[in-house]
C-alpha cells in the first residue's frame, strides 16, 4: 500500500455475493480493498465503506432487515455520522434503507421477476460520494440484477427526496429519456439510487462493480469508483 | 403399496436382488438394511441398467485429471489449475414442484463441485418442456426458471447458459438438467484418498436432517407414524440457498486450510450413500451413530435418518487432531457440525441407534457391488416408416419471407432472454460471454485463460435416429465452443430416457451411447462423468431420447475470443462447410411443413473435427471478425442471429444450386457462418483449404436489412422483434 492510496472496506455479511467483486473493482480502479466482517466492531481504519450486493441472511425476511443488526453496522452508522463515505450496492442499498441511513424502501420488481440486464442510468447530481466530478445528465451503462429493486416511499417522503435533490441516479433510455419502457423495475420516479442530505451516503440498485473491467463488458461503473476513490482520498 | 406385496418389492428391489443381499449378508436383511440397499441399488444411485453401456465410453486423455466415478470430473486447464464439472438431472421433482425441483437441482450439483474442493464458477441449465401453447407447460417453464434463479442467484454462482427446447413428448415429463463448473488448483483436488487412517471422523456439516425426500422408502414408515399427518407431507426436497451459500464458503475454507481428508455431498440416498462411499473409497468400513445426527424434528426412524435427502448437508472426513479447527470454521459461518461416525478397519458399515446395532453390512456392497443388467433391446416399431417419410422431397410452396419469420420466431429458435434475464449472469465478475452466445465464456482469475461452456442435446434428430442424434449433440457442443475460439477438451453428460425395462428405450439408450462414444473419440473429448435419468415417461409414452452434452472448451487468451455478431458494415460473409439436401428432422420441416420425420443430416466426424481445428486456428490468428454455429434453423437462422447479435444487416447470395428452402433451412452438419475484414478474405480461403473444408463467399455485411438474393428482404429490427417477442407472447397466453 502506498501512502495516499485510499483504503475502501467491503463488508461481508453471511449471504453477501458481490463482496469479492467490489474488492476487485476497488483494486482495478487504484484503491486498496479491505475485507470487513459483519461480526466485527472494527472498520480497520478504512477511508470508505461499501456494503455489497447479495442476499444477506438469505433475505428470507425483508431484504436487509437482519443485516442492519450486524455488529459492524453500529460502526458503519458512526462512520457515516462523521461524514465518512458509505456506498450500498443492491442488497447494500436495501440494508442502508432498513438501517434508516437512507430514505424509502425497495420492494419486489413491478414484473415480479428477478431481472439481470445492462441498463442505462442517468446521473442526477454531482453532490454525492459516487458522482463528484460527474455532470448531471450523463448516462452510464451499468447492469442491474435484483428481484426486489422497485424503489418506493410515502408520497410526502418522495416529495422531500425530490425537493432536496437526493435522487442520485434514475433509470433511463440510451439518450437519458425517462419512459416506461426503461423503468426496469417500476421504481417511483425512475429512482435507481439516492443519497443522504450530506451526500456521503449513497445507495443504488445497479452494480457499478460489474462495469469497470472492459474485458468483461461495458464500463459505466468506472467514473463512480473514480469519484469514490477521490472522495475517500480527501480523508486520507 | 399393495397389501400382499413383499416388503422388498414395494421398496423396488427384485427377488433376485433380495437373494443377492442375502448371499452378501449370509442372512435375511432387517428392515433398515433393506431400506439402505433399496436406496443404493436404485436405478438413480446404482446405474444398474446403464453401466454396462457407460463402460464403452472413452474416458481417458492427457487432459483428464479425474474421470467418471467421483462426484465430478476434472480436466487440466494449464497454469496448475483444474476445471471440475458435472451435470445432473432434476426432472422428476421438477415435474411435481417446478420451483423447488429446479432449485434443489442447482443446490445438488453445486455441492458436487464443492466436494471436489473447487469453487463453483458457472451454472448452465439445459431444459426441455412441452409446447408453451399449453398452460401447464407455461407454468412448469416459468416455475423451473424461477427456481433456477431463486437458488443460483442467492449463492453467488452465475448462471451463464443452457439451451431451452420445446417438444410435445416433454409435456408430461419436462427435462430439467443442470451443469456446474468450478476451478481449483490441480494439486488441491479432494479425491478418494486410499491412505485415510482408521479412526478418522465422519463429520456431518450443514442443515439438520428431516423427512424430506424420503420418497421411495417411505412405505417403511411404522404404523404409528403413518397414522400421523406428518407422513402425508410432500416428499420433494425444499432448498435453502442461504444455507447452500454458507456451505460453499465453509467447505472451501476447510479445503483451503488443508483441514479435510475427504468431502462428500449428501444427495440421493443421503447419509447411506455418503457414508458407504466415503468408507468404500478409503478401502475401509465405518461406524455411524444415528443418535448424533442433528434432526429437524424428534422421532425420525433409523431408515429415515439413513435415507433422508434433506438438502444443504456435506459429510467430511476429518483427522481427530484437526476436529476443533474444523468445528471453528463451521461455527464462523454459522453452520452446525456433528461427528456422526468414524472410519474403521474391516470394511463393514455398522449403524447404531439407541445403543443397539440397527444395521451391519459391507460398505462396498452398497457403494460398488450393486446389480448390473444387460437389458433386452429392440428398435421401435414404425421406425423405418418415419425415416423414409423424408421432408427433403416434399413439395414446398411456402413464401420465403414467411418461412424465414416462422422459423426465427419458433420457440426452439427464438430468443430465450425472458429466461436468461432471471439469472444472475455476472456475479464473480468473470463472465466474458453471456447467455445467448454460442458458448458462455468464463475467464479464469489470475490468467488469460477462459473456459467456453456449451450444453447441447438431441431433440428431433435423436427421436429419428438416436445414434446420429447423440453424435450431433457432441458435434454441436464442440462446434459451439470452437466458434468462440476454444479447443474442445472434454464432456460431461446427462442422459434422459424413458423406462429402461422397455426394449425400445434400452435400444435408444445403447444407440445414443454408441453415437456419443464415436463422436467423442473423433474429437478427442473424453467423457469425465455424468448422470443417467431413466423413467421419464408416463402412460407408456416416453420423452424423446435426450442425451445432453456439457462441453468444456479452453481458450488460452480470452482477448482473442470470437463472438457471433457481425462487427459492422463492410465485412465479407462466408459459409464454412457444405449444405446438402437434408431437411429431415429440421426446424423448417416441423414449423413450416408440419412434420418431424426423415433422416437426420449425415455427420462426417473427421470433417467436423477439421472444422473445429480451423475455427480455433482462425481465432488464434485473430483472423475471424465473427463466427457462429450453423445448425438449428440452418443458414437462415445463423445469418439472422449474426446480424441480430451485431445489429448489422447483410446482403448475400445463396451458394450452390439447391432450392432456396434447402439452401436456407437444411441443417447439414459441420458448418459455420463467419465474417472477416476484406483484406483477410484470401487468408480465410487458404485456412479453409489447408483444413480441406469447403468455403463459400456469401456476400457482405452492412445496411439495415437482411437481404438474400431477390428472395427475401427484412429489416434487422423486424427480425429482432420476431425473435425476441415470441416467447413472451406465448407466455402471455
Amino acid at each position: 500500500m502506498s501512502a495516499g492510496t485510499p483504503r475502501v472496506g467491503v463488508v461481508t455479511f453471511p449471504g453477501s455475493l458481490d463482496d469479492r467483486d467490489a474488492l476487485r473493482a476497488v483494486a482495478l480502479m487504484g484503491g486498496d480493498g479491505v475485507p470487513l466482517w459483519h461480526g466485527d466492531r472494527d472498520l480497520r481504519g478504512v477511508d470508505a465503506v461499501i456494503l455489497p450486493g447479495g442476499f444477506s441472511y438469505g433475505d428470507y425476511l425483508r431484504t436487509g432487515a437482519l443485516a442492519r443488526f450486524a455488529p459492524i453496522m453500529e460502526e458503519v452508522r458512526a462512520f457515516a455520522g462523521r461524514g465518512g463515505p458509505v456506498v450500498g450496492i443492491c442488497n447494500g442499498f436495501q440494508i442502508l434503507c432498513e438501517a434508516g441511513l437512507l430514505s424509502g424502501a425497495l420492494i419486489r420488481n413491478r414484473q415480479l421477476r428477478f431481472v439481470c440486464r445492462f441498463v442505462d442510468v442517468r446521473v442526477e447530481t454531482s453532490l454525492s460520494t459516487l458522482t463528484e466530478g460527474l455532470v448531471p445528465g450523463e448516462v452510464l451503462r451499468i447492469p442491474v440484477k435484483h428481484g426486489e429493486g422497485q424503489f418506493v416511499a410515502r408520497p410526502d417522503e418522495l416529495a422531500r427526496i425530490e425537493a432536496e435533490a437526493l435522487v442520485t441516479f434514475r433509470y433511463c433510455g440510451p439518450g437519458g429519456e425517462l419512459d416506461d419502457e426503461h423503468n426496469v423495475n417500476g421504481s417511483a420516479g425512475w429512482i435507481a439510487g439516492i443519497r443522504s442530505p450530506q451526500g456521503n451516503v449513497v445507495g443504488l440498485m445497479p452494480h457499478p462493480e460489474h462495469a469497470v473491467d472492459p474485458d468483461v463488458g461495458p464500463t459505466g461503473g468506472q467514473p463512480l469508483f473514480a469519484s469514490l476513490l477521490t472522495y475517500a482520498l480527501a480523508r486520507v | 403399496m399393495k397389501v400382499d406385496q413383499p416388503l422388498h418389492q414395494s421398496l423396488g428391489l427384485t427377488d433376485e436382488e433380495l437373494d443377492g443381499i442375502r448371499a452378501t449378508l449370509g442372512r435375511d436383511p432387517n428392515r433398515i438394511e433393506l431400506a439402505m440397499y433399496a436406496a443404493m441399488w436404485s436405478e438413480h444411485c446404482s446405474y444398474k441398467s446403464s453401466k454396462v453401456h457407460l463402460r464403452t465410453l472413452p474416458t481417458e486423455g492427457p487432459q483428464v485429471l479425474v474421470g467418471p466415478g467421483q462426484d465430478a470430473g476434472a480436466v487440466d486447464i494449464g497454469n496448475g489449475l483444474a476445471a471440475v464439472f458435472k451435470m445432473e438431472s432434476h426432472s422428476h421433482p421438477s415435474a411435481v414442484e417446478p420451483y423447488q425441483g429446479a432449485a434443489t437441482g442447482v443446490g445438488g450439483i453445486v455441492r458436487d463441485i464443492v466436494s471436489m474442493g473447487a469453487r463453483p464458477m458457472a451454472l448452465l441449465d439445459p431444459l426441455r418442456f412441452g409446447p408453451l401453447t399449453e398452460e401447464r407447460n407455461r407454468l412448469l417453464f416459468a416455475g423451473v426458471v424461477a427456481g433456477i434463479g431463486g437458488y443460483g442467484n442467492c449463492i453467488g454462482v452465475p448462471t451463464v447458459g443452457g439451451e431451452i427446447q420445446f417438444a410435445e413428448p416433454h409435456s408430461a415429463n419436462p427435462t430439467v438438467n443442470v451443469m456446474c463448473v468450478g476451478v481449483a488448483p490441480a494439486d488441491r483436488l479432494v479425491t478418494a484418498a486410499p491412505d485415510v487412517p482408521e479412526g478418522s471422523m465422519l463429520l456431518l456439516i450443514g442443515a439438520a436432517t428431516g423427512r424430506d425426500g424420503i420418497g421411495g422408502v417411505s412405505v417403511l414408515a411404522s404404523r404409528t407414524i403413518e397414522e400421523d399427518a406428518a407422513v402425508s407431507r410432500p416428499s420433494v426436497q425444499i432448498g435453502d440457498p442461504f444455507a447452500g451459500k454458507l456451505l460453499i464458503e465453509t467447505c472451501l475454507e476447510l479445503v483451503e486450510g488443508g483441514l479435510l481428508l475427504g468431502l462428500q455431498d449428501l444427495g440421493g440416498a443421503g447419509l447411506t450413500c455418503a457414508a458407504s462411499e466415503s468408507a468404500a473409497r478409503a478401502g475401509m468400513g465405518a461406524e455411524l451413530d444415528l443418535d448424533a445426527v442433528p434432526l429437524r424434528e424428534a422421532g425420525l426412524e433409523a431408515f429415515e435418518i439413513l435415507t433422508s435427502e434433506s438438502q444443504e448437508r456435506m459429510l467430511a472426513v476429518v483427522d481427530p487432531a484437526r476436529l476443533d479447527e474444523v468445528h471453528g470454521v463451521c461455527s464462523k459461518w454459522g453452520l452446525s457440525s456433528a461427528v456422526v461416525g468414524w472410519l474403521v478397519d474391516g470394511g463393514r458399515l455398522i449403524v447404531r441407534m439407541g445403543g443397539a446395532v440397527v444395521a451391519d453390512v459391507p460398505a462396498r456392497s452398497l457403494a460398488d457391488d450393486g446389480p448390473a443388467y444387460e437389458r433386452p433391446m429392440e428398435p421401435p416399431r414404425g421406425r423405418h416408416e418415419i425415416l423414409e417419410d423424408d421432408p427433403t422431397f416434399a413439395i414446398v410452396d411456402s413464401d420465403p419471407r414467411e418461412a424465414f419469420l416462422a422459423v426465427l420466431s419458433s420457440p426452439n429458435v427464438a430468443s430465450k432472454q425472458w429466461a436468461f434475464e432471471q439469472y444472475d449472469q455476472l456475479v464473480q465478475g468473470a463472465t466474458v460471454a453471456r447467455p445467448g452466445s454460442d458458448a458462455a465464456v468464463i475467464r479464469v482469475e489470475g490468467t488469460l485463460r477462459a473456459l467456453a461452456l456449451s450444453c447441447d442435446g438431441s431433440g428431433r434428430f435423436g427421436h429419428l435416429d438416436p445414434y446420429l442424434g447423440a453424435a450431433h449433440a457432441v458435434a454441436e457442443a464442440s462446434r459451439n465452443v470452437a466458434v468462440m475460439g476454444a479447443t474442445p477438451l472434454a464432456i460431461t453428460n446427462c442422459l434422459n430416457f424413458g423406462n429402461p425395462e422397455r426394449p425400445e428405450v434400452m435400444w435408444q439408450f445403447a444407440e445414443s451411447i454408441r453415437g456419443m462414444a464415436d463422436a467423442c473419440r473423433s474429437f478427442g473429448t473424453p467423457v469425465t462423468g455424468g448422470n443417467v435419468s431413466f423413467y421419464n415417461e408416463s402412460g407408456g409414452s416416453a420423452i424423446w431420447p435426450t442425451p445432453i452434452i456439457g462441453m468444456l472448451g479452453l481458450i488460452e487468451d480470452y482477448r482473442l475470443l470470437v463472438r457471433p455478431g457481425f462487427p459492422g458494415p463492410g465485412f465479407l460473409v462466408y459459409l464454412v462447410g457444405e449444405t446438402f439436401p437434408e431437411l429431415g428432422g429440421s426446424e423448417f420441416a416441423e414449423v413450416v411443413l408440419g412434420t418431424v420425420s426423415g433422416h437426420p443430416p449425415a455427420l462426417d466426424l473427421a470433417r467436423e473435427a477439421s472444422l473445429h481445428r480451423m475455427l480455433v486456428e482462425g481465432a488464434r490468428g485473430d483472423l475471424l471478425a465473427s463466427a457462429h454455429d450453423c445448425s438449428e434453423g440452418g443458414l437462415a437462422v445463423a445469418l439472422a442471429e449474426s446480424a441480430l447479435a451485431g445489429d448489422t444487416g447483410f446482403a448475400v447470395s445463396l451458394p450452390g444450386d439447391e432450392p432456396w428452402y434447402v439452401a436456407l433451412f437444411s441443417e447439414s452438419a459441420s458448418r459455420a457462418v463467419v465474417s472477416v475484414a476484406p483484406e483477410n478474405g484470401e487468408a480465410l480461403e487458404s485456412l479453409a483449404s489447408a483444413h480441406h473444408l469447403p468455403l463459400s463467399r456469401l456476400g457482405e455485411t452492412g445496411g439495415p436489412g437482411m437481404v438474400v438474393d431477390s428472395l427475401l428482404e427484412i429489416t434487422v429490427e423486424e427480425a429482432r422483434s420476431a425473435h425476441e417477442s415470441a416467447i413472451p407472447k406465448l407466455l402471455a397466453g
